[in-house]
């Protein structure tokens, strides 16, 4: 009897994939993702100083914003010396920058790529847009708060801000995991039923898994 | 390219055309001569270049305004054809083959004003919006805001300024003022 | 009781190694900085880096040879370093240096390789096999150079032994394979810019051209094993080319011998950062026919220089 319940808990425990043509499903994962504790306080304390000087970019310009990573990397307000580096795949990057307004169809990728990411995982929104729609909140293909879909640890505002102050949301961010106030992972983990059914609102053709692993 | 347009008047009667500015002109043409005109063109007079094309709403007409913009590299001039089409009935023939890539322009006002084009290649897959359920975005009769609103969760707490006044109360006061620095428009 | 003070020995050379390669990697990234005209990363970069990726709290593997990938490729950067003598006549850093380790270390180099294409293959992204096709197209190329010059040299010293190679060139600055066989070290200097994958050979783990190449798929703690290895690898292969060629590092003094071992190899790197700071990349059949074409000639000519007059 209390075997029974146990399977019947872990199959709602378990994703749908109703977006998958049916003979696809066996072939993705349908497991939530599952929250994460940190490791004792000071080994916590030391991994999150390693982890605040050594962010890794994930390369992926999602709007008009991504045009002032550019000058980062480049001689002039060279990043590089705050051990900041530009990660080509979501598997190996730890900071995902939403640069500027995100479409529909950007969304999509945006979430995708975030669920792809090892944690711990942190968001920087860039520009006015993620933070309230900025110039484009009435536009029927942009969406208002970026918070809504993905959790956000920084915001920088601005239209578009100057390389100088991604530094210094940057340098925000920093502070942020040393406390070890970052935890968008295990936030998205905790509402993860929330946060998909916001996606599934604007996402219309969900023809991805539910959880992107 | 008086030439031409003499040589064009000479094909199709009541030709409208308007001269923009030296190198741009734009002739508006009826719906069953555009195919035999834009292959003219192309074939005889050597607009070879096809820019964009381009739909406008015209909801007090209650017409779609569709211009594809031509280029001739020899004489340097830019002619876009304007054709006029019903907005009830949104149709319009394909011309994707006069210049193949026009499939992609189809697509793409298809999905935006929802004018169909028989006949033209992948004309209902997805361009931008995909899964899009509502009425096609670009029509006027869309309220964008009402959409935004009741889909996207705004941020309370939004509040406009107007930019000029604004600026010049925040940022650009003493600016303004200051005896050195005046601008020729104040 | 031998055993375990061989392995305690192991351990120390190989920490040294390990750390010394990071840390190399760390000067050239800071060089390379310099040329560009930015600041550049703190030396101790790959160090922070590396405990980052290890401390990721999820990791993602595709099965069985994805896990051993890395653990292939470890293994071949440890076979390298462990048949190289660092220090010539020491006990810690003698390492297992035994005769014909020439051709062991050489395997090595290539197995990593191997076990990393058998690896990244199982992740399932297009793009590993393509850098898995062009890193290992382009190792091929490169051996080529560098396995002429191995003959050229073995045949130079009559042994396969790296300590006896070592102590053929001491004395004096003139015996060194450098000025006894000066065409072998040109075909295997050459084969080392290949080798380390600056900038004219970079196409492999270039960024911008097939993102990151084979270990694309590789996160958290399989990245962190395979920067590890990158450090110790790095520190191997000049360490090996400061054995044959650069007349090793040799002193009754363990810490002067050190330095001398730190120096040399430092300066072996400075070549191929030289040459990576001032090239553009070339395309991958460029890379191949370029290696196929002079360092071989020179190659094939240092044997003849050597086995003939």
């Amino acid at each position: 009897m209390e075997k029974k319940d146990l399977n019947e808990i872990e199959k709602e425990m378990k994703l749908a994939n109703e977006g998958l043509p049916e003979k696809e499903r066996i072939l993705f994962s349908d497991a939530r993702p599952s929250r994460v504790e940190p490791l004792n306080k000071y080994l916590e304390q030391f991994v999150n100083w390693a982890r605040a000087r050594s962010l890794w970019l994930l390369a992926f310009g999602t709007g008009c914003g991504a045009t002032e990573l550019r000058p980062l990397m480049t001689s002039r307000f060279d990043v590089s010396r705050f051990g900041i580096a530009g990660r080509p795949t979501p598997r190996q990057a730890s900071v995902f920058i939403i640069g500027g307004y995100a479409s529909i169809k950007t969304i999509k990728r945006i979430v995708r790529s975030y669920e792809q990411m090892q944690g711990p995982k942190y968001v920087i929104a860039l520009g006015s847009c993620t933070i309230n729609g900025g110039m484009y909140y009435d536009s029927y293909n942009t969406i208002n708060r970026i918070d809504y879909y993905i959790p956000v640890d920084t915001y920088i505002a601005g239209c578009m801000p100057r390389p100088e102050a991604l530094i210094a949301g940057f340098n925000r961010l920093k502070e942020k995991i040393q406390k070890g106030e970052c935890d968008g992972m295990n936030k998205y983990a905790d509402n993860f039923d929330w946060y998909k059914k916001n996606q599934k609102q604007i996402i219309k053709d969900w023809n991805m898994p539910d959880y992107n692993w | 390219m008086k030439n031409i347009l003499k040589r064009l008047n000479e094909k199709i009667d009541d030709l409208v055309v308007v001269k923009q500015r030296d190198d741009l002109y734009f002739i508006k043409v009826k719906r069953e001569h555009t195919d035999f005109i834009l292959r003219y063109l192309k074939l005889d007079e050597n607009f070879k270049h096809l820019d964009f094309m381009q739909a406008v709403d015209y909801i007090e007409n209650n017409q779609f305004q569709l211009t594809y913009m031509l280029y001739n590299y020899e004489i340097k001039i830019n002619l876009g054809i304007n054709v006029m089409i019903d907005r009830e009935k949104a149709e319009m023939d394909s011309m994707h083959r006069i210049w193949p890539h026009l499939w992609q322009y189809q697509r793409e006002i298809h999905e935006m004003y929802g004018i169909n084009f028989p006949g033209s290649p992948r004309v209902d897959e997805s361009f931008v919006l995909e899964g899009w359920e509502e009425m096609p975005p670009m029509r006027r009769d869309f309220d964008t805001l009402e959409y935004s609103k009741r889909t996207f969760y705004p941020r309370p707490g939004r509040s406009t300024n107007d930019p000029k006044e604004y600026m010049k109360e925040k940022l650009y006061h003493d600016f303004a003022k200051s005896p050195k620095i005046r601008r020729d428009d104040e | 009781m031998d055993i375990i003070i061989r392995i305690l020995y192991a351990v120390i050379s190989i920490l040294v190694a390990t750390v010394w390669g990071l840390t190399l990697t760390g000067i050239v990234r800071k060089i390379y900085a310099r040329v560009h005209g930015r600041f550049g990363p703190p030396v101790w970069q790959p160090f922070l880096d590396i405990i980052q990726t290890h401390s990721r709290r999820v990791a993602i593997s595709h099965g069985y040879m994805f896990f051993l990938g890395p653990v292939f490729r470890f293994a071949g950067g440890l076979g390298t370093y462990l048949f190289i003598p660092v220090i010539l006549g020491s006990t810690v850093f003698g390492n297992f240096s035994m005769g014909g380790d020439v051709l062991l270390v050489m395997y090595f180099i290539f197995f990593g390789q191997l076990g990393m294409a058998l690896g990244a293959g199982e992740g399932g992204h297009p793009y590993s096999p393509m850098g898995i096709a062009r890193g290992l197209s382009q190792m091929s190329a490169f051996e080529v150079p560098f396995s002429l010059a191995i003959i050229s040299v073995a045949i130079q010293y009559h042994s396969l032994n790296i300590t006896t190679i070592v102590q053929a060139q001491q004395g004096s600055i003139l015996n060194w394979t450098l000025f006894t066989n000066p065409l072998a070290v040109i075909a295997a200097m050459i084969s080392l810019l290949g080798m380390n994958g600056h900038a004219p050979f970079s196409i492999v783990m270039a960024p911008q051209e097939i993102p990151i190449g084979p270990p694309i798929e590789m996160n958290g703690s399989f990245l962190g094993i395979l920067q590890t290895n990158r450090g110790l690898f790095a520190a191997a292969k000049l360490i090996l080319f400061m054995n044959l060629f650069f007349g090793g590092a040799a002193h009754p003094n363990i810490l002067v011998a050190l330095l001398i071992m730190m120096i040399k190899t430092f300066f072996i790197y400075m070549f191929s950062v030289f040459v990576g700071a001032s090239f553009p990349r070339f395309r991958p059949e460029q890379s191949f026919r370029f290696f196929l074409k002079w360092p071989t000639a020179i190659g094939i000519l240092a044997i003849l220089y050597i086995a003939y007059l």
